[in-house]
C-alpha cells in the first residue's frame, strides 16, 4: 500500500483503470444482477426523466429502467463498449472528475462503486462534487425540487462479510482480482447460476489464486466508515435526503443545497 | 453514439463548464452509420420536452441529415389511429382502432436514435479540444495539462 501522500491520479490510473480495463470482459460476466436500493431508485424515476451514471461499468443499472434516458459513462473503454448495448441509453468514456456534461441539467444521478476507488480525502469529495453538479438545482420560484442523487460505496463495517473487514480496519486496502485464464468456462458458469447468484461485490473472487492459469489483479479501495460518505456529501455541498446500508455497502440518496 | 447523446454532452474541460459556445460539441469528419433499434414512441414522446431543440437541430444541420421541425412535434402528432383487424385474426370481420408511430415519429427515431456517429471528433466551440469518436464510443479523457 502506497502511502498516502503518494496516492492521487496516477497512483488510480495504474491501480484502478488499468486494472478494470484487462479484466473488462470478466468482470462484465460476473456483473448482470442489480443491488435492491439501485434497482428501486431507477424504477420509480418518472417516464422521461434524463439521468447520468457515473463509472456506469458495464451499463447492468443501463438495463433497468427503459422508459427513461440516462448517458452512462467510464473510464474503461472495453467496459464502455459492453453498456453502450442497452438501448435507449447511451454511453461514453470519460474520468469521473472531468465529465463531459452539461452542468445543472439533470434529473437524476447514480455512481455505484465508484468513488471508493478514488485515492485521497479530497478527490472523493470532488468526485461527490462533480455528479452533484450535473444535477438541476431546486427552484423556489418554481416550486421545484432538485435533482436527486444516489451514491454507493463499499463499506468498512462487514465483518459478516467473507472479507471480515470491520471498524478498526485499516481503511485503504488492496482487493484481489482473480482471473482464471479459462475465460469462457466461468462465464457459462456465472451465466448458469443465475437467479441464485449471490449479490455480495466480490463472490467472484472466491477463485483459487494459486491455480497455475490464473492471474491475480489488484484495486484500490477506499472502504468507507458510518458516516463518512455523508460527511463526504456535505463537503461537497450536498444535502443527505437518505441513507443507509445494504450488503456490505453505504448508500446515500442526494440533493444539491439550495441557495 | 447516437445522435440524441450529442445533446447531453459538452467539453470535459473545467474552463468550458461555464461558456456557452462549448454545448453542443461539433461533429467533424462525422462518418455516419444507421443502428436499427425498435421504435419506441412512448419514450419519443416523453424525451421531446427535455431537449435542447435549437442545439439538437443545429448539430443535425451541421451533419447534412434532414432538417428537424422547428419546434419539438407535440406528443399527440407521434402516433395515429389506424384501422386494423387485431393480430392473428384474417377474417375480416374485426376491424379496431390502433396507435401506431405517425411518420413524424419514425422520422424523429430516425434520426435522433439510429443515426449514429461511427468515427469522427467532436469538436468543443470554446476552447477547440477535439474528442475522438472510435467504432462508435466518444472519448473524453484529457491529457494532464488539459484538466
Ligand atoms: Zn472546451
Amino acid at each position: 500500500m502506497a502511502k498516502s501522500e503518494n496516492r492521487g491520479e496516477e497512483y488510480e490510473a495504474e491501480h484502478v483503470h488499468s486494472v478494470y480495463e484487462q479484466i473488462a470482459f470478466h468482470f462484465s460476466s460476473t456483473r448482470y444482477k442489480p443491488w435492491p436500493i439501485v434497482e428501486r431508485f431507477l424504477q420509480e424515476l418518472p417516464d422521461g426523466s434524463v439521468c447520468v451514471d457515473v463509472g456506469c461499468g458495464n451499463g447492468k443499472y443501463l438495463a433497468v429502467n427503459p422508459r427513461v434516458f440516462i448517458v452512462g459513462s467510464d473510464r474503461s473503454t472495453n467496459l464502455v463498449k459492453i453498456a453502450t448495448r442497452h438501448e435507449p441509453h447511451a454511453c461514453v468514456v470519460a474520468d469521473n472528475l472531468s465529465l463531459p456534461h452539461p452542468p445543472r441539467s439533470f434529473d437524476f444521478a447514480i455512481s455505484i462503486a465508484v468513488i471508493h476507488h478514488l485515492s485521497t480525502p479530497s478527490r472523493r469529495i470532488e468526485a461527490v462534487r462533480a455528479v452533484l453538479e450535473l444535477l438541476k438545482p431546486p427552484s423556489s420560484a418554481a416550486n421545484l425540487s432538485g435533482g436527486k442523487a444516489l451514491i454507493y460505496v463499499w463499506a468498512l463495517e462487514q465483518k459478516d462479510s467473507r472479507r471480515g473487514w470491520d471498524e478498526g480496519h485499516e481503511q485503504d486496502v488492496m482487493v484481489p482480482w482473480v482471473m482464471k485464464s479459462n475465460e469462457k468456462a466461468k462465464k457459462e458458469k456465472a451465466q448458469k447460476k443465475g437467479k441464485e447468484e449471490d449479490q455480495s461485490l466480490e463472490q467472484e473472487e472466491t477463485a483459487s489464486s494459486d491455480h497455475p492459469d490464473s492471474k491475480t489483479f489488484l484495486r484500490y479501495y477506499h472502504l468507507y466508515r458510518k458516516g463518512e460518505l455523508e460527511h463526504d456529501v456535505g463537503e461537497a455541498g450536498g444535502e443527505v435526503l437518505e441513507s443507509g446500508y445494504e450488503k456490505d455497502n453505504w448508500w446515500v440518496i442526494a440533493t444539491v443545497k439550495g441557495s | 453514439m447516437k445522435i440524441l447523446t450529442l445533446n447531453f454532452l459538452t467539453c470535459a474541460r473545467k474552463l468550458c463548464k461555464s461558456s456557452n459556445t462549448a454545448f453542443p460539441l461539433h461533429p467533424k469528419e462525422a462518418d455516419l452509420e444507421i443502428v436499427e433499434t425498435e421504435i419506441n414512441v412512448l419514450f419519443l414522446k416523453n424525451i421531446m420536452g427535455r431537449l435542447m431543440w435549437e442545439e439538437l437541430k443545429g448539430v443535425v444541420g451541421e451533419l447534412g441529415l434532414p432538417d428537424l421541425p422547428p419546434t419539438p412535434p407535440e406528443p399527440e402528432t407521434l402516433v395515429e389511429t389506424k384501422l386494423q383487424a387485431p393480430e392473428g385474426d384474417n377474417t375480416g370481420l374485426n376491424i379496431e382502432k390502433a396507435e401506431v408511430p405517425s411518420q413524424i415519429a419514425k422520422d424523429l427515431h430516425r434520426v435522433l436514435l439510429e443515426t449514429c456517429v461511427k468515427e469522427g471528433k467532436l469538436v468543443c466551440g470554446n476552447c477547440g479540444h477535439e474528442y475522438a469518436v472510435r467504432e462508435g464510443i466518444a472519448n473524453f479523457l484529457l491529457p494532464g495539462h488539459l484538466v
